[in-house]
């Protein structure tokens, strides 16, 4: 009996988003009198971030400062429509749909800065800062808030915007199955180092290295939150959790925590993560989104390392330790043979 | 069941309970009490650690707590410990090292963290490990709140000067 080392890579091409066809994200936004800007929509944020990314890209098209926008999102009684928080589709659909209406916005804002600057609209711009000014005479400058305020209560103009992301439905050509279902892929490689105790069957993993792909950042502090805490997902997947029993009767299928073993901060690993930005041309300010598939390459690479440390070739999820001894006794079997 | 009234000190206020003998102290805490949610409800049966207070300071499972035998005991919930020492140097460690997510685990793990500092200003990373074994997380993958943890605990031993210092530091 011994502790056995292995090594196992894996890799994924993630879509980010689907479009079969009708299923569009849309986002509103509009300056309120106090000058900051509300964008509504009805994606939901669960953790993953999705009110500062989207404040991010509302605040990067408006030119202002980030502080100045309030994330309205996550009622669909009241919201525009959205087709969906999920297949990792949020920062790719919702940030197009934010630009589009931020865009709208801030062409009213700019109009009403023209009238009281007495000004073409187009030599202004914003300095990201709260400020509107001409080009290149930072002077004649006005305060986006200013602003906001006087389209209500002067110029009798609603600072607003509509926006709406629908990529043309893929059609699926008859003969060949062909379709074009995403608008653009981001990709991981995973590289794990595991231990395997023969005795027992426990797997440890020892560390979980992986490069993302994944279009522009927008906010790199939650890429990495996303990415460590995928890589304790894909561990719980490979080596922990199902809901299936192994054994006949339905009873012996876990229902709680205390049987549904998830695994806790003891069972992390060194987790390292390069980032590697190649812009989306579809994405929001390049954007790509790394969601899902942060627990996608960890899995098989899991399973990879396992086969390497044993000599095996395990291919069900999760490896708990009743597997990697199954395994081990049909190679002593075999080897027997 | 005979229904049975109790006083009980909860954030500093005496309160007085109607309870039966299974009554649970995250329901008193929760139902009773004017909602008092930092405390979740997570599993109702000390599997998650998300419902964690501290009575008398010690660390207690809200869920598997009868609160006929908590007479006259103190419990403290995050809403009670706020301006409690310590406590705002181990929020603004969690925030800086971005430890939360859903944030649904995260009173639990930060009354979990504040019973371990109390007691152990410096702990080990293995200690950390061992006290943190009754909170599960869903999303951050434990690594942030680890390191929060070791933050927190850095900026505690600096001194009051050295908390305070953090404290006041912008996110």
């Amino acid at each position: 009996m011994a502790k056995l080392r292995g090594t196992g890579m894996a890799a994924v091409n993630y879509p980010t988003g689907m479009h079969l066809g009708g299923d569009p994200t849309m986002a509103l936004v509009h300056a309120t009198s106090s000058g900051s800007f509300v964008v509504t929509l009805s994606s939901v944020e669960l953790g993953q971030g999705l009110k500062t990314v989207l404040a991010q890209i509302a605040a990067e098209t408006l030119g202002v400062p980030l502080e100045a926008v309030v994330v309205d999102t996550g009622d669909t009684d009241t919201g525009p429509h959205c087709s969906g928080t999920g297949a990792s589709r949020t920062t790719h659909r919702a940030g197009n749909a934010v630009i589009a209406a931020a865009k709208e916005a801030r062409q009213e804002m700019l109009d009403v800065a023209a009238e009281m600057l007495e000004v073409s609209a187009d030599d202004l711009v914003t300095d990201g800062k709260g400020n509107i000014h001409v080009k290149g005479v930072v002077e004649k400058s006005l305060p986006a808030a200013e602003v906001a305020a006087a389209g209500q209560f002067v110029y009798g103009k609603s600072i607003s915007g509509r926006g709406i992301f629908l990529p043309p439905a893929s059609k699926q050509d008859p003969e060949t199955g062909e379709s074009a279902p995403y608008s653009t892929q981001a990709h991981a490689c995973t590289v794990v180092e595991v231990e395997v105790d023969t005795e027992t069957g426990a797997v440890r993993v020892l560390s979980l290295k992986s490069v993302y792909e994944i279009g522009r950042q927008v906010n790199p502090e939650l890429v990495k939150g996303q990415i460590v805490g995928g890589a304790w997902m894909g561990i719980g997947h490979a080596l922990y959790e199902t809901t299936a029993p192994y054994y006949p009767a339905i009873d012996h299928a876990p229902y709680d925590f205390l049987n549904y073993v998830i695994p806790g901060a003891a069972e992390m690993p060194e987790v390292q993560c390069e980032i590697l930005e190649y812009p989306s041309e579809t994405g929001p300010y390049g954007a790509k989104g790394v969601g899902e598939m942060v627990a996608n390459a960890p899995i098989p690479a899991i399973v990879n390392a396992i086969n390497n440390a044993l000599d095996v070739c395990i291919g069900e999820i999760p490896v708990t330790p009743e597997v990697v001894l199954r395994a081990l006794e049909e190679k002593a079997r075999a080897d027997g043979a | 069941m005979t229904a049975k009234i109790l006083s009980l000190n909860v954030n500093g206020r005496d309160e007085t309970i109607l309870c039966d003998g299974l009554t649970t102290l995250q329901e008193v805490l929760r139902d009773q009490l004017g909602l008092l949610t930092s405390v979740k409800d997570g599993c109702t049966q000390g599997g998650c650690g998300s419902c964690s207070v501290l009575v008398d300071g010690e660390l207690w499972l809200s869920c598997l707590a009868p609160v006929a035998a908590l007479a006259g005991r103190a419990v403290m919930t995050l809403e009670g410990l706020k301006q409690s020492a310590g406590i705002a140097a181990i929020q603004q460690s969690f925030i800086d090292n971005s430890a939360a997510q859903c944030g649904f685990c995260t009173p639990g793990m930060i009354l979990t963290v504040k019973a371990l500092l109390d007691a152990n200003p410096e702990p080990s990373h293995d200690e950390i490990l061992e006290a943190l074994s009754g909170n599960l997380c869903r999303c951050t993958g434990y690594l942030p709140i680890v390191e929060a943890v070791k933050d927190a605990a850095a900026r505690l031993s600096g001194g009051a000067d050295a908390a305070r210092a953090s404290e006041g530091r912008e996110g």
